[in-house]
């Protein structure tokens, strides 16, 4: 094999080897890529832990209409706690203001650093579910043993499509201690 | 049409014609591109039948409902390491090994362009295929959690055991084996080339591993990244994909997709080139729509790349997203059909014979085209929240792999071995394995349609008795599909030390150095080819573009 076709091969290699090592980083560009994307007003991502808290408005409140709201409560794993929402279900008009309570206990002798995720269902409602307040805006801090009322404010937007009449709020309690200690 | 090739000079004026070094240390020393072949293609048909040892384990549970032979969570593994054995231990290593061996030949090229280094290809792959494998024998089993690994539930510690790392690290190491095997194959056949043939000369063997090396190059790196925020997931607090930690599941889904379509591409297209090799030579005609063909390739492998999501059609994607997934993976059909239509055409008033390769080819085209069909029902995301899941995407995909790359890596076998070792294979075997496996592949998988639309989910070890019958028809099919493959082995251990004891000729089948340069060579292949380069090169697969 003659040097100019080994020049050539090597410099190929190492202009294909740098495509792959871009290749990787692109993997990693995905990420922040995923969540710009999904900003995008068309994908519209479900992301209810994105709903930034908002300020109280004066909705109409349409009393003609009633939605069924039905509460979730599940544990991620083995979180060792104890969760549940004060009632299983709530009938709101649209445009009304309600507070609905939590109640969450650390049955370990240890704090706890525990993060609660939301999910809709159906899915594409999440938009018109407003909260004010909710104990899943931040991580929560559990001392050893404690109990805890966790309120949640919410109001459901009165532009809300016809259709939708029972609404499935799920939240899932995830154990964090060991991430966060660790940062 | 066809060439001239001088065919005095394989040794003539070669001045360092050795031949094999001696003993072991020449297999795991060697440079030589059909060493270094011969060990893919050994090594792939070992984990074919390790990979299928495990599917008999699946058939046999799934035999009939209830828990018979195995526990759930060594099921659940069967399922996981079966995919990543097949896929990453037999399918892709056995066209890296017709690669080595058969681009060179074609091409006209002395060897590979960096032979150390591929060399060090084939070891990692070993080594990377040693490491998974050694997790079968770990505390808590071989990775089961599907061999996708999606999060959270292959990060939980009831699915995580102590395999995972080691799985991962596998992949990483199978990963740089893949990639530099593509950079090799990518330098071959741009830089390697006797000086005669162009780009559009080049047989489509060698057009579909070029686009496919560019694949392999584009896609790995990204499976690697993923599977490396599993592991820092796992292990180093980060929170890629935990919910808890503002990460998102779902990204993993976009991600290994984003590998995983442009993946199954990888192990289609060079089955669809040696088909296209191997179909002109018994029609005895010239491949049907060459160019078409190239620009089939090339759309089919730039579209894999905006499809992914059609793998994840049930995960709550917003309407658009379906839409567009759902159109872009249905264009891929226009291509694929293309290819058809080509490959049936090359056929078309052909004078033809069917000897085993062309059997496994005509199959391939007929029951890939099934596959093809099936993968089109499920492009159509409302229909797909049906099938998502069930044994019909499972049905699907073992006709695109089983019958079609499968089928044409033994067509390939069948047709390349008498030339590689100067022995005739057994035409009586290999027309029994032929009826055996095409016969039994469809009791095996075609039932599967019928269970996935009934809605048997796969993945699991136990099922509702109304699925009762068909499993076990689907179960005798796989047995005796697994046991005609025997027979694979037997002509493939029959025709190295010497076949039928015919001799054969150096074209090996009837007019077939009109179809490619390798046939100009003496059977069997010298250690050392085209240590000059061939003055000429066939044209006649590009007739129709004169």
């Amino acid at each position: 094999m003659n040097g100019i076709v080994d020049k050539k091969n090597l410099k190929l290699a190492r202009t294909l080897l740098l495509v792959a090592i871009t290749m990787f980083g692109f993997g990693y560009a995905l990420v922040p890529l995923y969540d710009v994307l999904c900003e995008w007003k068309w994908i519209e991502r479900d992301r209810p832990d994105d709903i930034k808290k908002v300020p109280e408005t004066a909705y109409k409140v349409d009393i003609n209409r009633e939605i069924n709201i039905e509460f979730m409560t599940t544990l991620n794993e083995s979180t060792p706690m104890e969760f549940r929402a004060e009632k299983k279900q709530l009938k709101v008009h649209p445009g009304e203001y309600h507070t609905v309570n939590f109640y969450g206990e650390n049955k370990t002798d240890k704090v706890m650093l525990a993060r609660a995720i939301a999910s809709f269902s159906p899915a594409v409602i999440s938009s018109y579910f407003e909260k004010i307040e909710c104990f899943c805006f931040s991580e929560q801090t559990f001392k050893p043993r404690e109990k805890k009322i966790m309120p949640m404010r919410f109001v459901i937007n009165p532009e809300i499509p016809e259709q939708y009449k029972t609404i499935t709020l799920s939240y899932t309690f995830f154990d964090n201690t060991e991430k966060s200690v660790k940062k | 049409m066809s060439a001239v090739v001088d065919e005095h000079d394989h040794h003539a004026d070669d001045h360092h014609d050795h031949g094999p070094a001696k003993g072991l240390l020449r297999w795991i020393t060697t440079t030589n591109h059909k060493d270094i072949g011969t060990l893919y293609l050994l090594f792939a048909l070992t984990m074919f039948f390790v990979g299928g040892a495990m599917a008999m384990v699946i058939r046999a549970e799934l035999f009939e409902p209830g828990l018979q032979f195995v526990d759930p969570a060594f099921f659940n593994s069967m399922t996981t390491m079966h995919a990543l054995v097949m896929v990453f231990g037999a399918v892709m290593p056995a066209f890296v090994g017709l690669a080595n061996w058969q681009i060179p030949l074609m091409i006209g090229a002395a060897d590979m362009a960096l032979p150390r280094m591929n060399n060090m290809s084939f070891w990692m792959l070993v080594a990377g295929v040693l490491l998974l494998a050694s997790t079968l024998f770990m505390e808590g089993g071989a990775p089961n959690g599907g061999w996708t690994l999606y999060p959270p539930l292959v990060l939980q510690p009831i699915t995580v055991g102590k395999a995972l790392p080691f799985a991962i690290f596998s992949v990483h190491l199978l990963g740089i084996s893949s990639i530099m095997g593509a950079i090799n194959i990518i330098a071959t056949i741009f830089n390697m080339r006797a000086p005669s043939m162009k780009m559009m000369d080049m047989p489509l063997f060698v057009w579909t591993w070029l686009i496919t090396a560019f694949l392999l190059i584009a896609v790995m790196p990204v499976f690697a990244g993923a599977v490396t925020m599993l592991l820092t997931d796992k292990f180093f607090h980060t929170s890629f994909f935990n919910a808890a930690g503002g990460g998102d599941p779902v990204l993993y889904e976009h991600i290994f997709w984003f590998f995983g379509h442009p993946e199954v591409y990888i192990m289609i297209l060079p089955t669809f080139g040696v088909a296209s090799t191997i179909i002109p030579v018994f029609a005895r005609k010239p491949l049907f729509g060459y160019a078409s063909m190239v620009w089939a390739t090339a759309s089919i492998a730039f579209l894999s790349f905006i499809v992914w999501a059609h793998h994840m059609f049930t995960v709550g994607m917003p309407i658009a997203g379906e839409l567009y997934f759902m159109y872009a993976t249905m264009i891929i059909a226009v291509p694929t059909g293309v290819k058809v239509f080509n490959w049936t055409a090359t056929m078309w008033k052909g004078a033809m014979t069917f000897e085993t390769p062309m059997l496994f080819s005509i199959a391939f085209v007929v029951l890939f085209t099934m596959g093809g069909f099936t993968g089109l029902m499920m492009s159509i995301a409302p229909s797909d929240f049906q099938y998502h899941d069930t044994y019909f995407i499972v049905a699907h995909f073992h006709y695109t792999l089983v019958p079609a790359s499968v089928f044409i890596l033994m067509a390939a076998g069948y047709f390349w071995l008498p030339k590689w070792t100067g022995h005739m294979y057994n035409e009586k075997i290999g027309q029994l394995h032929f009826w055996l496996s095409v016969i039994s592949v469809n009791i095996l998988f075609f039932p599967q349609h019928f269970l996935g639309l009934a809605g048997m989910p796969r993945r699991i070890p136990d099922y509702a008795v109304q699925f009762a019958d068909w499993n076990m028809i689907s179960s005798i099919g796989g047995f005796i599909f697994g046991a005609s493959q025997l027979l694979f082995l037997y002509i493939v251990i029959d025709t190295i030390r010497g076949g039928t004891g015919e001799k054969v000729t150096d074209e090996v089948w009837e007019d077939a150095s009109k179809h490619g340069l390798e046939w100009t060579l003496p059977s069997p292949v010298p250690y050392h080819t085209w240590t000059t380069p061939p003055t000429s090169v066939p044209t006649e697969h590009v007739l129709d573009l004169h």
